[in-house]
């Protein structure tokens, strides 16, 4: 029952509408079966599927809400949560900032699903592992992984007659390999819709070579060096910022896009003219639900647009207030580039230094979205296009915004591994003055 | 998830249909229901017997309802209130000499027992690849028992209408001593468990955690200019007594900042808040070089945390969270060794039992009853935390109780237990601490914080910071972070305030493992003086 059918779901929710004497209702289902295998040191360490679905009904008298939820589906069952939801409702303060339900739309599929993905079987993540393990035990080195996949679905309607129903698939593969002496550290990432497209035994071999390419790492002194950013290096720093991407926090003077003077810098030129953000449900590479989380339909939207602020991200209420349009929130982040490889990048940079991964980051300054972090799991110097040498890995403290008016050259954008941050594609970056402040001694 | 993460998933609130990922929406009355022991019994039976006709060795099953109240305010405004229910049903067998797990949201015996074999099916596939099968350190069946936070008020019995009248207040407080914003949650949690396993052990606990933060933001929209101060209160292992403030639970410093230790006046700390985010928009930015630190408890807890705590994980030792969390410097070499992790006077317990503490439970999520364990004495690294299949790697005969799951649907692994730095032997009061530092800075509050993947280099920031010249408080700085090489900072300790100083910082969400799980933890501490650390000045322009 993990999975239902859009007529299943359908029948449930039409049921919760009718049972509702709110003013507005809304349901919505959702269900999800989460399959993952987790190794290390060479053996796997665990491995499990959860399976869960859930009924949540939001129900409004005025402005007054309450939420309620079940994993029955019974019709007294349907009753009950209908009554809770109405109850709590009836309990619940006033909310100033209720805006209502969305009215009645038609939602454009996004295709979200993919079979391969969701027929995943233990054995097959078993065999991953096997296909991760194997060649690292022959050749004297350790990995430690983790791949999760998932197959869910999402369906909602309200008393205003709007109903969607998609189902999704993910999976997210990342794997370790160390050196036998832990002096070498290498690193992978796949994040897919479709789990055809995957092969453990190909991307198993990147890590290796850059555990064992990477030790015996010589110190660089910290300091502003050019950098390529490998996309899921440089989607840390990246998705952070998109957390002040909030326009009322702009217009209350409290983020890097507010206005000295008050307002926010929309239409602004605040990143160097190459960077394109778009938001966009259906993009064949990376597509969303056609809805955000209020079931409002998404737009294909950009969110930067050669460098200026072309979209701030409204909440129903703020858009209502400033007199703006109420779009859904962006489900992903589309950043665009060119179409070198990282490979080709490192070939065309004279000096610099390569950075497969960034680490623990986090906020330092929000007025200038200064972030601090380390590099780890391969990280070397480039000369005269090759990898010299590796390099101890070092600290940052870095703005994006201010990495983003340093570019020197964008790659291929690709799926990155966010771990549920946000659905992002980043190319690789080669960027200059990037600024490192001290060396760790971690591999 | 991390905190951030875990906010942004509240922040969906009320008026949206999609649910924090923690469970099902309740209603408020629910929240002090609890499971009947005879079913959650059935369940776990019926797992258990599952499991062992399909194959399994072992067998453990953790009947789980986790109960979550989230407030969520700013300015006048309620934003959201969500009472969430997760419930089901955990299985972890080993079978073939391997792990398995899997976990059902249904209360049938059926699905229980179908789970249970689909545990096995997983525990097989596994095995195939297994090189050294799971060796768990004994433990005796403790038969049916019970343990329970001890709490003077129930949290979850308190009325809505009194905890938002507080959030108001707090609310109120702040803006009218200046604040241009203010949000405030409070964040109830109780996890009803339930733990059976084939030793014999039938364990039920009602565990409760409690936390209410808040930032006050002030802006000067002329200069573009905008600073927030954060709470200063920290999560604890308590009941709604936390916020009823005592006096003797305050601590004021020279320059008349006041601590919280197990009470906490939030209205009060919220007014202060205002008065010095605003005093943060002009106050001095930090001219970088070295410094003698002086941290206070709310502070250092999260150093301990990033710096002790997680380096002695011994999974992270071994390798175990190589792809994500990372390994450790700490390798077992270095116990051996008698590592010179810090100064002489720094002593730093392990610990599941401190009254009042986030890790305090009766027994953790395999069976095991908690303790008390050095791993730091004298300075010299002694010992790491250990769940039952790693203990034996140490060459120990039973396990240190540090195994959890933060949900019945998640699989239990090593979570670090309160982890805390011995108050100083010698009287020492903060007050003598500050007069004794020539050239210092005073740092109050969490801020932000990193570290490598092996623990060694990190860097952190504060909530609030304040020059000391010659013994004396002069001023408030800001733009201030410290960088430092673990073993390089433990062993320039150089003075630890006496235990009446001693108070407990926490960390509600503590992020680990694949999928990624939150524990709550504590650390205690009570101020102490670190010697020469490097302070970076991190403002910067955006042109």
């Amino acid at each position: 029952m993990s999975i239902m059918t859009e007529a299943e779901a359908k029948t449930i929710l039409a049921k919760v509408i009718k049972l509702s004497t709110a003013d507005e209702c809304t349901a919505q289902l959702t269900g999800s079966i989460e399959g993952n295998i987790r190794f290390a040191l060479n053996n796997v360490s665990t491995s499990g599927v959860v399976s869960d679905t859930d009924l949540a009904v939001t129900v409004a008298f005025g402005r007054r809400v309450g939420t309620a939820t079940i994993n029955e589906f019974s019709d007294a069952a349907l009753a009950r949560v209908v009554k809770r939801a109405e109850e709590l409702a009836k309990l619940a303060p006033e909310n100033p900032e209720f805006v209502p339900a969305v009215e009645a739309t038609t939602y454009k599929p996004s295709d979200t699903f993919s079979q391969a993905t969701a027929a995943i079987t233990p054995d097959q993540r078993a065999e991953v592992a096997r296909a991760s393990i194997e060649p690292c035990r022959a050749q004297k080195l350790v990995a430690a992984g983790f791949l999760q996949d998932q197959q869910s679905f999402v369906a909602f309607a309200n008393s205003k007659g709007a109903f969607g129903y998609q189902r999704a698939t993910s999976m997210d593969y990342t794997c370790t390999v160390r050196t036998a002496d832990g002096k070498g550290s290498g690193w992978v990432a796949r994040n897919l819709q479709d789990s055809a497209a995957f092969k453990a035994s190909s991307d198993i071999e990147i890590a290796m070579r850059k555990a064992s390419a990477s030790a015996e790492a010589q110190a660089l002194e910290p300091g502003k060096y050019t950098v390529i950013l490998e996309p899921n290096a440089a989607s840390g720093l990246i998705s952070f910022m998109f957390n002040y991407f909030d326009a009322r926090q702009a217009d209350e003077g409290r983020s890097f896009l507010s206005k000295k003077g008050g307002g926010n810098k929309l239409g602004e030129q605040v990143f160097d003219p190459r960077v394109t953000f778009m938001a966009d449900p259906w993009d064949k590479e990376l597509p969303v639900y056609p809805w955000d989380e209020q079931g409002r339909p998404r737009e294909r939207m950009p969110l930067v647009e050669n460098g200026k602020i072309a979209n701030l991200l409204y909440s129903p209420y703020w858009a209502q207030k400033s007199g703006k349009k109420v779009t859904g929130r962006p489900g992903n982040v589309i950043m665009s580039g060119g179409t070198k490889s990282t490979a080709d990048m490192i070939r065309e940079t004279e000096r610099g230094i390569l950075v497969t991964r960034t680490w623990y980051i986090r906020m330092v300054d929000p007025q200038t979205v200064l972030l601090t972090g380390l590099t780890r799991d391969g990280t070397f110097y480039i000369e005269n296009g090759q990898l010299k040498h590796p390099i101890k890995n070092f600290r940052f403290n870095e703005s994006p915004v201010i990495m983003l008016n340093n570019i020197d050259e964008l790659g291929r954008p690709v799926r990155v591994s966010e771990g549920g941050r946000m659905s992002m594609m980043i190319p690789a970056m080669r960027l200059r003055d990037f600024t490192f402040t001290s060396l760790s001694d971690a591999v | 998830m991390d905190r951030r993460q875990f906010l942004a998933a509240c922040g969906i609130g009320a008026g949206g249909v999609l649910l924090p990922g923690f469970g099902r929406a309740i209603a408020a009355e629910q929240l002090v229901e609890t499971l009947d022991v005879a079913v959650k019994k059935r369940l776990a039976d019926a797992a258990m017997t599952a499991a062992t006709a399909a194959g399994a060795s072992y067998c453990d099953v953790r009947v789980g309802r986790y109960l979550r109240q989230f407030i969520q305010t700013r300015e006048a405004n309620v934003q959201g209130v969500t009472n969430t229910e997760s419930s089901g049903v955990g299985v972890r067998v080993i079978a073939g000499g391997a792990w398995g797990f899997a976990a059902t949201n249904s209360f049938s015996a059926e699905a229980v027992a179908d789970t249970a074999r689909l545990a096995v099916a997983i525990a097989k596939a596994n095995a195939k690849n297994q090189t050294a099968p799971v060796q768990l350190a004994p433990t005796k069946g403790v038969g049916e028992v019970k343990w329970a936070t001890p709490l003077r008020r129930n949290g979850m019995e308190v009325s809505l209408q009194e905890k938002v009248d507080l959030l108001m207040r707090v609310n109120g407080a702040a803006l009218k001593a200046g604040a241009n914003f203010v949000n405030s949650s409070l964040f109830l949690i109780n996890e009803q468990k339930y733990f059976a396993s084939t030793d014999g052990s039938y364990i039920d606990q009602d565990v409760h955690r409690i936390w209410s933060p808040f930032t006050v933001t002030a802006v000067d929209k002329t200069t573009g200019k905008f600073r927030s101060r954060d709470g200063l209160s920290a999560p604890m292992g308590m009941g709604y007594e936390y916020l009823d403030p005592q006096a003797k639970d305050k601590t004021l410093s020279p320059n008349g900042i006041i601590s919280y230790g197990n009470s906490y006046d939030m209205v009060e700390d919220a007014q202060a808040a205002a008065v010095q985010a605003r005093e943060k928009l002009t106050a001095k930015s930090v001219k970088p070089g070295r410094y003698d630190l002086v941290l206070d408890p709310n502070h250092l807890g999260l150093t301990i945390h990033e710096s002790v705590g997680h380096p002695l994980e011994l999974d992270r030792v071994l390798g175990y969270e190589a792809n994500y969390a990372g390994t450790s410097f700490a390798t077992l070499d270095k116990r051996q060794a008698h590592f010179q992790y810090g100064s002489e006077m720094v002593n730093i317990m392990a610990d599941k039992l401190q009254p009042g503490s986030l890790g305090a439970v009766g027994f953790d999520d395999e069976g095991i009853k908690t303790k008390r364990w050095p791993l730091i004495q004298d300075g010299k690294l002694v010992d790491y935390q250990a769940t039952r299949d790693q203990a034996h790697i140490l060459g120990k005969t039973e396990s240190d109780g540090c195994s959890y799951a933060d949900s019945w649907s998640t699989v239990q692994f090593q979570r670090m237990p309160n982890v805390s730095l011995q108050p100083g032997k010698k009287p020492l009061s903060l007050n003598e601490m500050i007069a004794g530092v020539e050239d210092g800075i005073y740092i109050l509050g969490r801020g932000s914080f990193s570290i490598d993947q092996q623990r060694y280099n990190a860097q952190f920031g504060g909530t609030l910071f304040y020059e000391i010249k010659n013994g004396k408080i002069t001023q408030p700085l800001e733009d201030v972070a410290y960088q430092m090489r673990t073993p390089e900072f433990w062993n320039a300790c150089s003075a630890i305030c006496d235990e009446r100083d001693y108070r407990l910082f926490g960390s509600f969400f503590d992020g680990k493992g694949q999928p990624s799980q939150v524990s709550a933890v504590s650390h205690g501490s009570s101020t102490t003086r670190f010697n020469g650390i490097n302070v970076i000045n991190t403002a910067r322009s955006l042109g």
